[in-house]
C-alpha cells in the first residue's frame, strides 16, 4: 500500500496548561527528534541554571525552521510504529482562534490538556465546546502536572467528575481520562510507577487505539454536486456531475434524486481519470457521474438515493454557530450561507441562547453574536437547501457563513424547523395587517379599467426573445386603452436596487424588491409585466407570496427551468413576437383578467 | 481509501471548488515535481482536460531540460500554456549572473516582479499556439485573481502557516497573523475587489507523498530529478546559477523513494540546493513579496 496510515490530532487546552510539553515529549519519546537536539537543549539549560523543559525545544526548533529544517510550530510530525501522526498545535491564547479552528476541524482526534492544580479555565471549556462542535469524537483528556498533587489518585478523580459534568453539558463523552506529568514522562510512552493506581492506557497507546475511520460508508449516499462539466471544446461530450462523496456509496444503475429540485435520474457511469473503471463510488472518493437521462441540475444540488433515508429540505432550521467574524452576526442582515456545496442567503431570524465568550455563561437575552460567542440561533434561507443534522450524516450538516467576503462563523445544523412560519410569511402577514387602503375599491377600478390586476413575469434562461414579447404585450395591452406597464429589471437594478451592488448575496433581496413592486403595482390596478431570467420554483412561490393578495401569471418561454411548478402558458423561445402576444392576450381573455382583445 | 487517495480527493476537490468560484483564474507551473503533480491532479479533477491556463515565469535562466519539458508536454496534454518576463530586467542585465545584483535581488526581479506583472496582465504574456506550436503574443491581459500554487507545509517553514485559499492584497502582501479561518471543506471563495486568492492544493503533500504519486500514477517528469551516472541529482529545480544538485545515487523513481525513506535525506532540507534561501531573509522575505 502507498503511503502510511496517517492521522491528524489537534492538540488543545488553556494557556500554561502543558501542551507544548506534551508535544515536546510526544517527539522526544518517539525517537522523531533531529539527532542531538534533545541533549544540546538540556545543556543549554544547564549553563544558564535553568529546569529542562520539553517547551523550550519546541522553541529552539522553531528557531531551526528559519534554516530550514521542516518542523514547524503549527504542526509537528511524528510516527509510531502503527503510523504516521501530525499533531495541529493550537495556540491557546485568544487571538489564535481562527487557526486552532482550522486545525481542529481537520483532526479525527483530539486531545485536551489540563493542568490538575490550576483546574477548569476558560479555554479548558471553550476548546472543549469547539472540539465537539468540529466534530472530532474521539477527546482524550490529558490531566496533566500530576506531579504537583503528589500523584493523586483522589485529585485526578474529582477533576474527572468535574470536567466530565462540563463535557456531558456540551455533548463530549470522552474516550478517555489520562492522568501525566509530562514533564516527567509519567504515562505518555510508558505506564507510570508512581501510579499504580491508574490502569489505563498510556498517551501513546491511546493514540495508537483511536481509529481513522468515520463510518460515513454505510451511512446513507450524499453527494453534493460541486459542477457540472461539459468539455465541449476539448471533443468530448459527456454531461458528468462532479464532486465528493460525502457519505456512503452509489452504483451504476442506482436510481438518484436530486434535492432541492426533486429531479430524478439513474447513474449511467462512474467518471475518473486514469483508474480502472469504477462501477461503484464509495464516501471520500471525488470523482463525477453521468447520468441516463439529459436533465437540468446545477451546482449545488445534493444527489442521494429516493430508497435510502432522505436529507430534509427547507428554509428555517435551528443550528449551533461560532462566531468569529469583527462584526457580530445580527438580525435583518443577508449573509452567504455555504453547506455542502450549496450556497444560499441566509437571514439569522432568532437567538435561542448563547455562551458569552468573557464569562462564559449562558445567555437568553442576546440580540446579536460577538465575535467568539457560541450561539444556538435559528436561520432562515431565502430559499430551501438540502441538508442533514449533524447527527444524521456530520459532513452535510456543517455550514459556514460568509459576511463581506470573509467567513465570519461555522456551525452544524440540530433540527429543521420548516413546518414554523418562515420569516417571509410573518412579514407579509404583519404588512397585510397593517395595509393603508385608500378610499377606491378594487372592485371600482377594475370596472373603471375595464381589467382586473394581475402580475405577469416572463421567466426563462436568457436569449428566448422575453422581453420582446413583454413590451410588445404592454403596446398591445395599451393600443386596447388598457393600463399596464412593463419594468425592465435593468431600470431596478439602476435605481431601487443601486444600495445592493451585484453581489450575489443580495439575490434574495431583489427579488423581496420586485414582489413589493408587483403588491403596489397590481393595487394600483396595473397589469404589471416583468421578466427574470433562469427563475425556478422558489422564486415563483415568493413572488406569489409577496404579491399576494393579488394574483401573478408566469409565462415561460424556451427550457424550463422550473421542476414541479407549471407555468401558466408554455411558448417556444425566438418565435413569432406577434403570435406569442396573442397567446398571452388569449389567456388573459380566458381567465376574464380582460374582456376583449383587438390586435 | 490509502492515505495517496485521500490526499489525491483533497487536492481535486480544492481545484474544483477553485474553478468553481473563480472566474479569472491560473495555475502556476514552475516544470519541478510539485507543480507537475499538481497539473496531473487538474486532469484527475477535470476528467482529463485542464480548463485553467498555466502560468510559467521564464527567467531565461532555467536548466534547458526543464524548457524542452515544458514545451513537450504542453503539446501532448493539450494545455493552455503561457509565460511571461521581466523583460527590462533582462535587458538591461540586473541579474545576479551579470553580476549586477545580489541573488535576493535577482529573484526579485525575475521571479516575484515577472510574476506579479504578468498575473496582472501588466506586462505581456506568450501563449502556445498549438498549430504553429510555439508561442505567440496573447491577446488577453485581464488580470488573475485566483491563482494556484503547488506549495507543500512540509517544504519549508514559512510555508506551513499557509490556508488552502490564501488571500493577497492588491500589492500581493500576506499577512500572516490573521488569516481567515478554514472550516471543514468551506474555504475562502469571496474575495473582494482589489484582492485576489492563492489557492494551494499540495499543501498536505509531503515530498515522499510526491514521489510515490509519481510513481503510482506513472507522471513523467524532468530527468533532472534522477542521477544519470554523476552519482548527483537535482532534489529540487530552479535557475542554474542558483542551484546545486544533491549526493544520489538515486536513479529512478522507485530509488528516490527508498532513499527518502531511509532518512537519510531528513535532516537536510529540500531546498537546501537553493542559494537564495541561504541569504539574509530568505525564502520568507521573498514570499511576503509574492515569491511563491
Amino acid at each position: 500500500m502507498n503511503g502510511r496510515a496517517q492521522m491528524n490530532i489537534v492538540i488543545v487546552g488553556h494557556v500554561d496548561h502543558g501542551k507544548s510539553t506534551v508535544i515536546g515529549r510526544l517527539l522526544a519519546d518517539t525517537g522523531t527528534l533531529p539527532k542531538g537536539r534533545l541533549e544540546s537543549v538540556r545543556e543549554n539549560c544547564r549553563r544558564n541554571s535553568k529546569p529542562f523543559e520539553y517547551a523550550f525545544l519546541l522553541d529552539a526548533l522553531k528557531d531551526e525552521q528559519s534554516q530550514g529544517i521542516t518542523i514547524d510550530m503549527a504542526r509537528c510530525f511524528f510516527k509510531t510504529a502503527a503510523r504516521d501522526y501530525i499533531i495541529i498545535d493550537a495556540p491557546g491564547h485568544i487571538e489564535f482562534l481562527k487557526n486552532m479552528i482550522t486545525g481542529a476541524s481537520r483532526a479525527e482526534s483530539a486531545l485536551l490538556v489540563i493542568d490538575v492544580d490550576e483546574g477548569i479555565r476558560e479555554n479548558s471549556k471553550r476548546h472543549g465546546q469547539m472540539v465537539s462542535m468540529l466534530g472530532v469524537k474521539q477527546v482524550t483528556v490529558l490531566v496533566n502536572k500530576m506531579d504537583l498533587v503528589d500523584f493523586s489518585e483522589e485529585v485526578f478523580e474529582r477533576l474527572k467528575a468535574d470536567y466530565s459534568e462540563f463535557l456531558a453539558q456540551i455533548k463530549v463523552k470522552p474516550v478517555s481520562f489520562i492522568p501525566v506529568s509530562a514533564r516527567e514522562g509519567d504515562n505518555i510512552a510508558t505506564l507510570s510507577e508512581r501510579m499504580p493506581w491508574y490502569k489505563g492506557a498510556t498517551v501513546l497507546e491511546q493514540l495508537d487505539g483511536f481509529t481513522s475511520d468515520k463510518q460515513l460508508q454505510d451511512k446513507p449516499f450524499r453527494f453534493p454536486v460541486q459542477d457540472i462539466y461539459k468539455f465541449t471544446r476539448q471533443n468530448d461530450d459527456r454531461r458528468i456531475a462532479a464532486g465528493t462523496v460525502a457519505a456512503g456509496s452509489v452504483s451504476v444503475g442506482d436510481e438518484v434524486l436530486f434535492l432541492p429540485s426533486g429531479k430524478q435520474s439513474a447513474i449511467q457511469s462512474v467518471e475518473s481519470f486514469n483508474t480502472a473503471p469504477k462501477q461503484v463510488a464509495l464516501t471520500g472518493e471525488a470523482l463525477g457521474f453521468t447520468l441516463t437521462t439529459q436533465i437540468y441540475i446545477r451546482p449545488g444540488e445534493l444527489m442521494v438515493k429516493p430508497c435510502e433515508p432522505l436529507p430534509e429540505v427547507g428554509t428555517r432550521f435551528r443550528v449551533n454557530i461560532f462566531w468569529v467574524g469583527r462584526a457580530p452576526m445580527i438580525m435583518e442582515k443577508e449573509y452567504k450561507l455555504k453547506i455542502g456545496s450549496a450556497r444560499a442567503s441566509v437571514k439569522l431570524a432568532e437567538i435561542c441562547n448563547t455562551l458569552d465568550a468573557s464569562d462564559l455563561s449562558y445567555s437568553k437575552h442576546k440580540h446579536q453574536l460577538d465575535c467568539r460567542d457560541v450561539g444556538e440561533c435559528i436561520l432562515e434561507t431565502s430559499r430551501p437547501i438540502a441538508f442533514d443534522t449533524a447527527a444524521a450524516s456530520e459532513t452535510t450538516g456543517r455550514f459556514v457563513i460568509v459576511d463581506n467576503y470573509e467567513i465570519a462563523g461555522g456551525g452544524i445544523v440540530i433540527e429543521n424547523l420548516s413546518t414554523d412560519e418562515t420569516l417571509l410569511q410573518r412579514h407579509i402577514r404583519e404588512r397585510e395587517n397593517n395595509w393603508e387602503k385608500g378610499l377606491i375599491k378594487s372592485e371600482e377600478r377594475e370596472l373603471a379599467n375595464r381589467h382586473r390586476a394581475k402580475f405577469i413575469v416572463f421567466t426563462g434562461v436568457p436569449g428566448t426573445g422575453k422581453r420582446s414579447v413583454a413590451k410588445a404585450l404592454e403596446q398591445g395591452l395599451f393600443n386596447n386603452r388598457l393600463n399596464a406597464y412593463y419594468l425592465g429589471v435593468a431600470n431596478i437594478d439602476r435605481g431601487l436596487d443601486a444600495d445592493l451592488g451585484y453581489h450575489v448575496d443580495n439575490a434574495g433581496e431583489r427579488l423581496r424588491r420586485i414582489g413589493e413592486l408587483a403588491r403596489i403595482l397590481t393595487d394600483a390596478g396595473l397589469i404589471f409585466i416583468t421578466t427574470i431570467d433562469d427563475a425556478d420554483d422558489y422564486d415563483i412561490e415568493i413572488l406569489k407570496q409577496l404579491n399576494a393578495p393579488s394574483d401573478i401569471l408566469v409565462v415561460n418561454m424556451g427550457e424550463n427551468g422550473f421542476s414541479r411548478y407549471h407555468s401558466d402558458l408554455q411558448l417556444p423561445a425566438g418565435g413569432s413576437i406577434a403570435a406569442a402576444v396573442k397567446e398571452v392576450a388569449d389567456m388573459l381573455k380566458t381567465k376574464e383578467i380582460i374582456i376583449e382583445y383587438e390586435i | 481509501m490509502d492515505h495517496l487517495d485521500k490526499l489525491e480527493a483533497q487536492s481535486v476537490y480544492i481545484l474544483r471548488e477553485a474553478y468553481r468560484e473563480f472566474k479569472s483564474l491560473c495555475m502556476l507551473w514552475s516544470i519541478g515535481k510539485d507543480s507537475t503533480v499538481m497539473l496531473w491532479l487538474a486532469r484527475k479533477a477535470f476528467f482529463g482536460h485542464v480548463p485553467i491556463p498555466l502560468v510559467h515565469i521564464d527567467t531565461h535562466y532555467k536548466i534547458p531540460e526543464m524548457i524542452s519539458y515544458r514545451d513537450r508536454i504542453a503539446l501532448e496534454w493539450n494545455l493552455n500554456m503561457m509565460y511571461g518576463e521581466n523583460r527590462e530586467a533582462l535587458e538591461s542585465k540586473l541579474t545576479f549572473p551579470d553580476g549586477n545584483t545580489d541573488r535576493i535581488t535577482c529573484c526579485k526581479y525575475l521571479k516575484s516582479e515577472a510574476l506579479k506583472h504578468t498575473l496582472s496582465g501588466e506586462w505581456p504574456r506568450y501563449r502556445m499556439d498549438h498549430d504553429l506550436k510555439h508561442y505567440v503574443p496573447d491577446e488577453g491581459s485581464e488580470p488573475y485573481t485566483g491563482v494556484i500554487v503547488g506549495v507543500r507545509a512540509d517544504e519549508e517553514g514559512s510555508r506551513s502557516k499557509e490556508r488552502y485559499f490564501s488571500p493577497r492584497d492588491k500589492d500581493n502582501v500576506w499577512d500572516v497573523g490573521d488569516q481567515p479561518p478554514e472550516f471543514w471543506n468551506q474555504f475562502k471563495t469571496d474575495f473582494s475587489p482589489g484582492t485576489h486568492v492563492r489557492i494551494h492544493p499540495l499543501l498536505d503533500w509531503t515530498e515522499l507523498n510526491i514521489w510515490e504519486y509519481i510513481e503510482r500514477e506513472k507522471i513523467p517528469v524532468v530527468a533532472l530529478y534522477f542521477n544519470q551516472g554523476s552519482g548527483t541529482r537535482y532534489r529540487s529545480l530552479g535557475c542554474y546559477p542558483c542551484t546545486n544538485p544533491v549526493d544520489s545515487g538515486s536513479r529512478t523513481v522507485s530509488e528516490i523513494i527508498d532513499e527518502l525513506k531511509s532518512g537519510r535525506l531528513s535532516n537536510i532540507a529540500e531546498r537546501s540546493g537553493r542559494a537564495q534561501d541561504s541569504e539574509d531573509g530568505g525564502l520568507e522575505t521573498l514570499r511576503r513579496d509574492g515569491y511563491m
